[in-house]
């Protein structure tokens, strides 16, 4: 699987290079070499345990490494809107950036950069020198350092000190191919001391062919910085999401992320939170709902290394069909961290005899002066609870909706964007019924 | 809590280390198929022992020392070792007979053999650097069929038994240390309880380290046949030593129908001392399998000692509505490690399992539960609660949590909690507001946090286990 890739790089290094900026250049033979001597995870590693990737990763995808341009008319696809959402809208096709000269995001604040990664490479080399990579270089991961080789664009947003963004950005990813593809993607997302940014990523497919979609995102989030990331994805069945989410937060930071998977074919998240400075305060949940064949596994980790943070970890499952869940959760409390507070929890549904799920909620703590817990379960919906609805003249049927409604929405309530959390609810309220098994308005999925 | 008081918790030093000087019998170190062959001849082992000693001989060879563990191991040379000792003298007939030494080396430990023959009527069946020295009540047993005694003698007196349970549970290309264990193992003990017998006493055996760089490879085999119960304890106090020994032991179980088990441990191996040198290596594979229906197995486990614990003790829930439990109580001070837990596998309809795991790090010690609960996709009903909580004395040590649940099937309730703290200081100021000094406050506190875990523990062993636990940790305080 491995070497068709390798084979690629060494003929097509030159090519990959040519269409990227020197800053991005300087680390892609370092992470070469060492997607040549990882190759890519299988469930033999320990990380891997419960994402098998075999299948996904042995389709023969196409590649854009000459940078050709796909005409796509984005606002095509882009039906899932968030109705009475106000935010900056911004788009990557496939691995690329898409400029679109959208009104919503004439009242972007000064300072404030957005853009693509290659082209900001150019214009503002020391900025991306600074930060691209910092996170990700140093993962010894075949995934991450695959993307580190390939990668040639992305999402880049700068807020610089003390900005507020008011209205949150909105990032449509959409993958477009007429072939199986393969996009290996980078975003950079900094925040200066004391800047405030949501960001809402929403992954979308338009064709019906076999996508693979491998992106790195780093997020800086520098000292009384608060961000938000939100990541919908609404896929269909043939994608492959592997996505890899690093996030370092220094003193006095504000982070929530909120990962939520109404539909798939094989989603892998990895979300890695470095509390790297005093007073943190985290918040990581995430939801899944996934029925047929899906397969998801949520990897994450939160590492406190630095005393007095407070983290807070959530993420809920209802798995139908022979769908597979998976989910790991390391809470990591370096020596000196001392007066940590963590708590993590991961509850599981399951709804039919064949569907599976893998938990591995994992505590790592070195220091004594801490307060952590974790919680897992995976059963059914209750019984008594239902009965008694039922015995209200509540159909079955509802009462097992209400019932999951309930279970999925304190994720949902983190969510702390109005018109978002109102549009997620509608969407799982859908997707619970079975309405949706693919997104609206969206024409290729069966 | 004070550094100081810190301090004297954990430097207590290891009050069991001394050695019995009996002549020992041991062959020269290192490992071939020699010395598989030698070890089995010195036993007058049968032609099927040695085939299958050297079958797992072989398919060790192709093995590599698993490295999954959270625990730092310097590489061992498994050419260093002796790998058979056994007490010179011809095996005594009666309690007169046993070599006065060892039975001083009991009285040393605080519960001699009289005494508990007296007081307890326990049946010990005393394992002395791997040959079965002595066992006692035998007689009394044997009048209702149970069978008790050394492994030896079962291979010898029930080839049948052995033949059809032996690696049953635990097959011989298991794992690493188990395959090792079953090409070089020594001795150990054999309980057959029949049909519908209960057993009337509480069946026990003392394992003893006791000469230097001999590793100790026992194999414990226990098989309850439908309706009946028998309850087995094991202990350990090995004496000091400097260079790290090698304990890779196996202990089986086979519960039929209706039939319940219970196995409680103490294992007080050396730990090493304060700096971290010495100390015994215990990689232990311990499993059960509950056979029958409505069968239940329960393991209990207090382990304080040993420089390195590698050791999940194990069910297999084949039978329908049969269940399990797994309850721990590990403490690892000064530079020990510990990484252990269960598995339990669920398989039959209606099988429930509980787990119950409680961690103590002192020192510069790391403790890791690491356990398994996974549901096949047939088994109906299955129902698990695993509670691991961990309790911090000190700033340099760690205390980890790995659990892995994995469920194929909608049915199943599985839960799983953890919590890691440290010692709450409102309890200590508690306890020192009405007058308990700060040392007895800790000691107070420890107990009550293990006491869910010893209170499963037969009576003649939470004694012990309570004054180990002191021991090992609270030192000058307790």
């Amino acid at each position: 699987m491995e070497k068709q890739y390798i084979d690629l790089y060494k003929q097509q290094q030159e090519s990959i290079k040519k269409h990227s900026s020197a800053v991005l250049n300087s680390s892609r033979d370092a992470s070469f070499a060492l997607f040549e001597n990882l190759g890519f995870p299988t469930t033999a590693l320990e990380n891997y345990k419960y994402s098998d990737l075999k299948e996904a990763l042995s389709i023969d995808y196409g590649l854009n490494i000459n940078r050709i341009p796909i005409p796509v008319n984005p606002y095509e696809v882009f039906t899932c809107d968030v109705p009475g959402i106000h935010s900056y809208l911004y788009f990557v096709v496939n691995d690329a950036f898409y400029p679109v000269k959208d009104a919503r995001n004439k009242d972007l604040p000064e300072g404030v950069i957005i853009g693509s990664l290659n082209e900001v490479a150019k214009t503002h080399p020391e900025l991306i020198q600074e930060y691209y990579g910092k996170l990700s270089t140093t993962k010894n991961d075949g995934l991450i350092a695959f993307n580190g080789a390939f990668a040639q664009d992305g999402f880049f947003m700068y807020v610089p000190k003390n900005v507020v963004l008011e209205k949150p950005i909105q990032l449509i990813n959409i993958m477009r191919s007429d072939v199986d593809f393969m996009a290996n993607s980078h975003n950079l997302i900094i925040l200066e001391e004391g800047a405030k940014a949501q960001l809402l990523v929403c992954d979308h497919t338009m064709d019906d062919v076999r996508f693979l979609s491998n992106r790195v995102t780093e997020v800086f989030v520098a000292k009384n910085a608060t961000y938000e990331h939100y990541k919908l994805e609404n896929s269909h069945s043939k994608t492959t999401n592997l996505s890899t989410l690093l996030i370092d937060q220094q003193t006095s930071s504000n982070v929530l992320a909120n990962v939520i998977t109404l539909h798939n074919g094989v989603t892998r998240n990895m979300i890695e939170i470095d509390l790297n400075g005093e007073h943190c305060e985290t918040l990581l949940c995430g939801m899944v709902i996934a029925d047929k064949k899906q397969q998801v596994d949520n990897f994450t980790s939160i590492i406190h290394s630095k005393p007095n943070c407070n983290s807070k970890e959530l993420f809920k499952y209802v798995l139908d069909d022979v769908a597979k869940g998976g989910f790991t959760g390391r809470l990591m409390v370096a020596k000196d961290a001392q007066k940590t507070a963590a708590q993590q929890s991961n509850r599981n549904i399951l709804l039919s005899k064949t569907a599976k799920m893998r938990t591995k909620p994992q505590l790592e703590i070195y220091a004594d002066d801490v307060k952590c817990s974790h919680g897992a379960t995976i059963g059914q919906l209750d019984e008594t609870a239902k009965f008694y609805m039922q015995s209200r003249g509540i159909s079955e049927s509802e009462a097992r909706l209400l019932l999951m409604f309930a279970f999925t929405n304190d994720v949902i309530e983190h969510i702390q964007i109005d018109a978002l959390k109102d549009r997620i609810k509608l969407l799982v309220e859908k997707r619970l019924r079975g309405e949706l098994s693919k997104c609206e308005g969206c024409v290729i999925c069966q | 809590m004070s550094e100081e008081l810190l301090d004297q918790v954990t430097q207590a030093d290891y009050k069991y280390g001394f050695v019995t000087d009996i002549e020992t019998d041991i062959i020269p170190i290192g490992l071939s198929e020699e010395v598989v062959r030698l070890i089995s001849s010195k036993k007058n082992e049968p032609e099927w022992m040695l085939e299958f000693r050297l079958k797992a001989y072989r398919h060790w060879l192709t093995m590599e020392m698993p490295e999954w563990a959270h625990l730092k191991i310097p590489a061992i040379d498994y050419q260093s070792i002796a790998y058979y000792a056994a007490p010179r003298k011809n095996a005594p007939q009666s309690l007169d007979e046993v070599d006065p030494e060892l039975l001083k080396t009991f009285d040393k430990l605080g519960i001699s053999m009289e005494e508990q023959k007296m007081l307890s009527g326990v049946a010990v069946d005393v394992v002395m650097d791997s040959v079965s020295v002595k066992t006692t009540f035998k007689e009394s047993l044997a009048e209702l069929g149970i069978i008790f005694c050394s492994f030896s003698e079962a291979v010898e007196n029930h080839p049948e038994l052995v033949q059809k349970y032996m690696g049953s549970v635990v097959p011989y290309a298991d794992n690493f240390f188990a395959t090792l264990n079953c090409a070089v193992f020594s001795d150990g003990s054999f309980v057959y309880i029949p049909k519908g017998v209960r057993c009337p006493m509480e069946l026990s055996t003392y394992f003893r380290i006791n000469a230097i760089n001999t590793g100790q490879f026992e194999r414990t085999l226990i098989v309850a046949d439908d309706d009946s119960y028998v309850s087995y304890l094991e202990g350990c106090t090995a004496p000091m030593r400097d260079e790290n020994q090698l304990h890779a032991a196996i202990v089986e179980i086979i519960v039929m129908n209706n039939a319940e088990v219970k196995y409680s441990t103490v294992q007080n191996w050396y730990p090493g001392d304060k700096n971290g040198v010495g100390g015994i290596y215990n990689f232990v594979t311990k499993r059960g399998i509950c056979k029958g229906v409505n069968s239940k197995l329960s393991w209990t486990q207090v382990e304080t000692g040993s420089a390195v614990t590698w050791k999940y003790p194990s069910c297999i829930l084949l039978g329908d509505n049969s269940s399990a439990e797994f309850y721990s109580v590990a403490v690892t001070n000064h530079h020990q490690q510990a990484d252990t837990g269960t598995k339990m596998l669920h398989i039959g309809k209606n099988t429930s399992s509980h787990i119950l795991s409680k961690g103590i790090s002192a020192g510069q010690s790391q403790n890791s539960y690491r356990g398994l609960v996974r549901v096949n996709p047939k088994a109906e009903n299955a129902r698990n609660y695993s509670q691991c909580d961990s309790l911090l004395l000190g700033d340099k040590c760690g205390a980890h949590t790995f659990p892995y649940m994995e469920v194929n099937n909608d049915t199943a309730i599985i839960e799983h909690e953890a919590t890691t703290s440290k010692i709450n200081e409102d309890q200590i100021f508690y306890c020192n507001q009405r007058g308990i000094s700060t040392e007895d406050a800790v000691g107070l506190i420890v107990n009550g946090y293990a006491k869910e875990v010893l209170n499963q523990l037969p009576m003649e062993f939470a004694v012990e286990a309570q004054k180990l636990l002191q021991i090992t940790l609270e030192g000058s305080v307790g």
